[in-house]
């Protein structure tokens, strides 16, 4: 479904990503773990489509298409979707606007008709209910006022409107209380089907109890420094990053 | 410049203008004087610094002909917003009896013109009109007293709250092109009142004029006043409005100004905190096109102890349009504990829009709490991508963030009706989309 070859990516002038090579295919889970300022957020943004990000070598290829060459709005039409790390506010606009526009962008973009409010009413009252969110919060301003866990659960409502074939997680992790955390994971993981697919980026080992990767890549100066199974993870929250970093010339 | 005008006074003076109780023609003889010496401000004076009046002062607008209205009820529809408001309609700057409503107003509310108020009342009047909005230094005002015609005044008794919003329309059509109209407006909040009015203006097809308004506004201790002004005259015409303030202790005066129309607008806002625990809120948007310009200037006298003043005014600027704020904070040595906050913020949508901003902070007393912030800019790359990074296209994204740039202060606004219309304006007019 992705596959990423040797890509290179600059921000403001610094080379950030320095040649990442990843397949992801569909049904699979793959956690991006490293130390901060390794390029996890960078890589998940760059795959987004952020336009603050220069790429200057390398391929993504999703779905048999050059995801590169596409606007962030036509990837998130072609089925990518981004968790954000520090998911934005926009007074105003309500949530129930928000992701009825943007549910309506995407069937638009398939060719199919766009959903009424009252039909998209019904819609959400599944959505609301797998990331425990009351209905309230649909007509509240996006994001705006709510707490850290309730802006994380709003980005993992999205995700359940929007459906992805490939979602990123942002280090949806941080700053959420066991509990939020327990709701988000719970949310991801519902939504898994054998023909997406999910990558989470983390700092801790923490979210990976609830989210069960199939491959653990460990980012580290802009490289994927190396890549295991499930145990990799519990062991780099046994020994930390520093026993990785050396050898590789981090 | 202001000979044309000596003329017009005149004949005024000559022809109704000088009836009344004997003091009313003194004052505007006094008023017109004092305009004859001051003239129009130029861009020399401080307060005009960014704002020249130039096209208003090289033409003479002429006193509005006294003839009847072709407007109907459903003219005049589109603009009513909500009919269970009690609403005085003006058209040309006359009271239109058949167009207007306020009967449900309850019986100790006193609404009237200014005509009746002072044929009933003048020594009530006398007491009010003239003695908040001051002429010595300000030449519109002076203007507008001199010519002042059909006002109205509002008297609400010690209190008495007022629960339906009362709507002073003031629409302005091609007859009136080429003309100026004065309408002036009295309201006295006695102690403990409420009262929620709304004072719009539209213009009906493009015509030139000139609405120079004046509205004294008296908030007893304890009262509040709920003040929203809603400017959309025609892009041709030109709009001067002083809104003075004086308010008791505890005593809330909330406004909010609107101005979308007029190719030369300036909307003052002026409040004095003479009472302690009074408190200003002082709120507005522009939004601008073309080659328009808005200066909106607020002043907030903090003249006693503990009151609190809040300022937010949004700007969004399109085509070469300009935009000034200017936001006068004066804190008296007597006015410890003040707790002042003013904030004006700006969206430039083209290279050509141009935001002057100043604010001005004088604070004679040490203990006190007084911020401003001014930012000036373009949207939210973030935020942009934050939208597409969902499917919204650019295009969408940016409209919906400008919105959204527009409802920060249009949430400050309490009545549902006038907010929805406002949400609903800004959103059509920035997305194609409908707000539902």
């Amino acid at each position: 479904m992705l596959k990423i070859s040797d890509l290179h990516a600059n921000a403001s002038g610094k080379e950030i990503l320095k040649g990442i090579s990843l397949t992801v295919n569909a049904g699979e889970v793959h956690a991006i773990m490293g130390p901060n300022g390794s390029g996890k957020s960078t890589l998940a943004q760059v795959i987004a489509g952020h336009p603050g990000y220069e790429v200057t070598g390398g391929t993504i290829e999703y779905d048999g298409k050059d995801l590169l060459d596409m606007e962030a709005e036509e990837r998130a039409q072609a089925g990518v979707f981004l968790a954000f790390q520090y998911p934005v506010e926009i007074p105003g606009v309500t949530n129930a606007y928000f992701l009825r526009a943007a549910f309506n962008e995407l069937r638009k973009a398939r060719g199919e008709e766009e959903v009424d409010p009252m039909e998209f009413l019904d819609i959400m009252e599944e959505k609301l209910k797998l990331v425990e969110m009351d209905a309230t919060m649909m007509q509240r301003s996006v994001n705006a006022g709510f707490s850290g866990g309730e802006k994380k659960r709003n980005e993992i409502l999205q995700m359940a409107v929007l459906a992805p074939k490939l979602a990123v997680l942002d280090e949806t992790d941080s700053g959420l209380d066991i509990d939020a955390l327990r709701i988000v994971a719970g949310g991801v993981n519902a939504l898994k089907r054998p023909d997406n697919a999910t990558i989470v980026v983390t700092h801790y080992q923490r979210l990976l109890d609830y989210i069960v990767p199939d491959s653990v890549h460990v980012l580290a100066g802009g490289r994927i420094i190396k890549s295991g199974g499930k145990e990799l993870a519990l062991e780099l929250e046994a020994k930390g990053y520093d026993w990785l970093l050396e050898p590789a010339g981090v | 410049m202001t000979v044309p005008y000596t003329d017009q006074f005149a004949a005024f003076s000559a022809n109704g203008g000088g009836e009344g109780p004997a003091w009313l023609p003194a004052l505007r003889a006094q008023a017109f004087e004092r305009f004859s010496a001051l003239g129009f401000p130029t861009t020399r004076d401080e307060d005009w610094h960014f704002t020249s009046v130039t096209p208003i002062a090289e033409r003479t607008f002429k006193a509005v002909k006294a003839a009847p209205t072709a407007l109907t009820l459903s003219d005049i529809e589109p603009w009513l917003v909500d009919e269970s408001w009690q609403r005085l309609v003006f058209v040309n700057g006359r009271l239109e009896p058949a167009l207007s409503n306020f009967s449900e107003l309850p019986a100790e509310v006193q609404v009237s013109t200014l005509s009746e108020a002072l044929r009933e009342e003048p020594e009530w009047v006398k007491k009010h009109l003239g003695t908040l909005a001051a002429f010595d230094r300000a030449a519109f005002t002076a203007l507008n007293t001199a010519f002042m015609q059909d006002g109205v005044v509002v008297r609400i008794p010690k209190g008495e709250v007022v629960e339906v919003p009362l709507h002073i329309l003031h629409v302005t059509d091609t007859q009136a092109a080429g003309a100026a109209v004065h309408p002036r407006l009295l309201v006295v909040a006695e102690a403990q009142s409420q009262l929620v009015m709304i004072e719009s203006y539209v213009g009906l097809g493009q015509a030139s004029y000139l609405v120079n308004g004046v509205a004294e506004i008296s908030v007893g201790d304890g009262a509040r006043v709920d003040h929203y002004k809603i400017q959309r005259d025609s892009l041709e015409a030109f709009h001067v409005g002083t809104v003075q303030v004086t308010q008791g202790r505890d005593s809330i005066y909330h406004s909010f100004s609107y101005a979308a129309g007029a190719a030369l607008s300036r909307t003052n806002v002026y409040t004095k905190l003479v009472g302690t625990g009074g408190e200003a809120r002082l709120n507005g948007l522009y939004v601008l096109d073309g080659t328009q310009h808005a200066d909106h200037q607020t002043f907030v006298e903090h003249l006693a102890e503990s009151c609190a003043s809040r300022e937010l005014y949004i700007g969004i600027l399109d085509g070469a349009s300009h935009g000034v704020f200017n936001g006068k904070v004066y804190v008296d040595p007597i006015a410890q504990k003040t707790d002042g906050k003013q904030t004006n913020k700006a969206l430039l949508l083209s290279d050509k829009a141009r935001i002057d901003t100043k604010p001005q902070l004088e604070i004679f007393a040490d203990d006190v709490k007084c911020t401003h912030g001014a930012t000036i800019g373009k949207l939210d790359d973030q935020a942009l991508f934050y939208l597409k990074s969902r499917g919204i296209g650019s295009d969408n994204a940016r409209a919906l963030l400008t919105y959204a740039f527009a409802a920060q202060v249009l949430e400050t606004i309490e009545v549902d009706a006038l907010r929805l219309l406002l949400e609903r304006a800004i959103f059509a007019r920035f997305t194609n989309l409908a707000l539902e």
